[in-house]
């Protein structure tokens, strides 16, 4: 049996008269990479705001780690903090820090540890996410869409986190890209034994990389489990999603 | 897993052996635990007769990240690096280890060995050279943008005028946002302004008994110099600075982009409207200036010298000649036009850097408020010499 990492119950969110989800109940199993689909204004974004405490829920029980969010401590929730690294939409690097700045703004924040270790973590982790060492000492305006990405994923990874959620990671991103990207996620899910959630409406990666999903409709999820598992379910929004021509040629091809 | 608290787990324990020193490293070797590590082994180091075989024994390491074995190579190095031989330090216990082999593998995979590149420190000499240099060609550079950008400004003005296609609504948009909304701050400073002078200049007229030059001061001094700059500095303030962050921020997020792909033409679009609106509202608002700090004035006369309000204002047409009144007034114009530029000009300066909103919103204000004063006096001489 594996060992839930979070659990959502019966969340509730509401945006003065517009409700966007009520009750949704998900859970994340250790070491899985999970994927949260749904259409556009589903609250994809908004379940991962409220998991990493950038927003919170009206009501409902969002559980990380053991930790019950809503109602732990201020140092509580810090150390919680130091558990998940966070990939956003955009990367959302430090434009006015350098690469290895942003890289490094955790660990030099949190952590006793010397310089020449830093830099080796910079230059490790770096190397782990595809980039040249001579971005380093470049600025986030310096750099392309696909290689912003990956300097906040690197940022992301800093502190050697247990979980990591990651906001479309592959939008924006040219389809090689797009697939490298993918590739990286799973390579780094086995080197390091993570536990990623990702927010995706991206058909190859919900084939190629996600392991378990949670599909969103309805306020609801109307479908929780494995690519395999939540076709079967019959429901307009899976029939849309997973019948479109895209999902009909991934289908036909398998993984 | 539970953690143990660090303080709890002993990371290192040194014996010596027949065999050489042998280190037992065990715990885990994460990230928070490198400074208690650190101190661990540094006790270690201080042990004079470590003997010429150094076994760094892994077996007991129950954890470890990417840190903690980037730190174990990094001491390894060190360790290596004072023993006479390479061969005398050995790692013992990898093998039974998996977890340590498995990140061992991971990071020996991954580790470059290259440095990060660093910046280039220079010689405080060539870098104070450099500095200047750069600062002069910076300088020179935003003066020709400048210029460029008038350019560009005035004949978008030039084509609205002869097409008459200005934006009537966004010019009348900006015209409330800049001007009546600016009201109740301008008509405070003014009123202030007023009361100020009139107290500063009370005490001194009453000495010579001349009480009723207040009214003098006070007109003159409000109407040609004090409500047009102060006026214009509010605006300044208040406007210039809202145009710099509005047009860094649709540059940021490529709104600029976009109206020109479209072909809205930003300077027709955005930069005229904002100069004309200004331009149209800054005579009124120093208008208003003038009648809120001559009452000011009148306040003060009234409670500090006794003069009533009709005598002031009998007074006051008397000896104010509307010269006075029109020397400020024509200012305005001006002063809007310089606000309005500089704002406009330096949040198109904006690069996509979020800190250079800030920096550029400094900028256009102390620009702005800078080249007011200074066209001030220029008009000071010009009227001085017409004798207006």
């Amino acid at each position: 049996m594996k060992k839930p990492l979070i659990k959502i119950e019966n969340l509730v969110t509401r945006f003065g008269d517009h409700v966007v989800h009520d009750g949704v109940n998900l859970t994340i199993y250790e070491g899985e990479i999970y994927g949260i689909l749904g259409g556009s204004g589903s609250g994809k974004t908004t379940i991962l705001r409220e998991i990493i405490m950038l927003h919170e829920p009206t009501a409902g029980k969002v559980n990380v780690l053991g930790h019950d969010l809503y109602s732990a401590s201020h140092e509580e929730k810090q150390r919680l903090r130091n558990h998940w690294g966070v990939l956003f939409q955009f990367g959302a690097l430090f434009t006015s820090l350098t690469i290895a700045e942003n890289i490094a703004v955790k660990l030099k924040e949190y952590t006793h540890i010397s310089d020449s270790l830093v830099e080796d973590i910079i230059a490790t982790k770096l190397e782990m996410v595809g980039l040249d060492l001579s971005v380093a000492t470049l600025y986030p305006s310096e750099l392309s869409g696909g290689m912003v990405k990956r300097a906040a994923l690197a940022r992301a990874l800093a502190m050697d986190p247990k979980l990591l959620f990651l906001d479309e990671p592959t939008s924006g991103l040219d389809p090689i890209s797009a697939e490298q990207f993918d590739n990286l996620i799973v390579q780094l899910k086995n080197l390091l034994g993570l536990t990623i959630v990702m927010v995706t409406h991206d058909i190859d990666s919900i084939f190629t990389v996600v392991d378990r999903m949670a599909v969103l409709g309805d306020k609801k999820v109307v479908a929780e489990g494995t690519i395999e598992e939540v076709v079967q379910i019959d429901h307009p929004f899976i029939h849309q999603f997973f019948g479109g021509n895209r999902a009909m040629i991934r289908r036909k091809h398998g993984k | 897993m539970k953690l143990k608290p660090s303080q709890l787990q002993e990371f290192v324990k040194f014996s010596s052996t027949q065999e050489g020193s042998i280190l037992f490293l065990s715990g885990e070797w994460t990230l928070q635990n490198i400074p208690e590590i650190e101190k661990k082994l540094k006790n270690v180091h201080e042990i004079k007769h470590l003997s010429r075989k150094i076994i760094l024994d892994v077996s007991g390491i129950t954890m470890i990240d990417t840190a903690g074995m980037l730190y174990f190579l990094e001491k390894r190095e060190t360790l290596r690096k004072r023993a006479a031989k390479k061969r005398d330090i050995v790692v013992r216990g990898v093998r039974e280890n998996g977890e340590f082999l498995k990140m061992f593998k991971l990071i020996k995979k991954h580790k470059t060995g290259k440095a990060l590149p660093q910046t280039v420190v220079r010689h405080p000499f060539v870098a104070f050279f450099e500095s200047v240099g750069r600062h002069f060609f910076n300088i020179l550079n935003s003066m020709l943008l400048f210029l460029d950008f008038t350019g560009r400004t005035y004949e978008a003005f030039l084509r609205d005028l002869f097409h008459f296609s200005f934006r009537f609504r966004e010019i009348s948009n900006i015209v409330k946002k800049a001007g009546i909304t600016a009201l109740p701050i301008i008509g405070i400073t003014t009123f202030l302004i007023g009361v100020v002078i009139a107290f500063q200049s009370a005490v001194q007229l009453q000495q010579y008994g001349a009480n009723i030059f207040i009214v003098e001061i006070v007109s003159i001094a409000i109407a040609r110099e004090l409500s047009p700059i102060i006026t214009s500095i509010v605006v300044a303030g208040r406007s210039g600075s809202a145009y710099t962050a509005q047009l860094g921020a649709m540059k940021i997020t490529e709104e600029l982009d976009a109206m020109s792909v479209m072909g809205f033409d930003i300077f027709r679009f955005l930069i005229v409207p904002r100069s004309v609106a200004l331009i149209i509202v800054l005579p009124l608002l120093i208008f208003f200036g003038d009648i809120v700090g001559i009452l000011g004035g009148m306040m003060v006369a009234k409670f500090q010298l006794g003069i009533t309000p009709t005598s002031f204002i009998d007074r006051l047409q008397e000896v104010f000649s509307m010269r006075h009144f029109y020397a400020g007034l024509i200012k305005g114009p001006f002063f809007a036009a310089t606000i309005a530029a500089i704002g406009c000009f330096r949040g198109l300066q904006v690069t996509r850097d979020t800190e250079s909103i800030g920096r550029q919103t400094t900028i256009s204000v102390v620009n702005s408020i800078f080249m007011v004063i200074i066209i001030d006096a220029v008009f000071s001489i010009i009227f001085t010499e017409l004798g207006i």
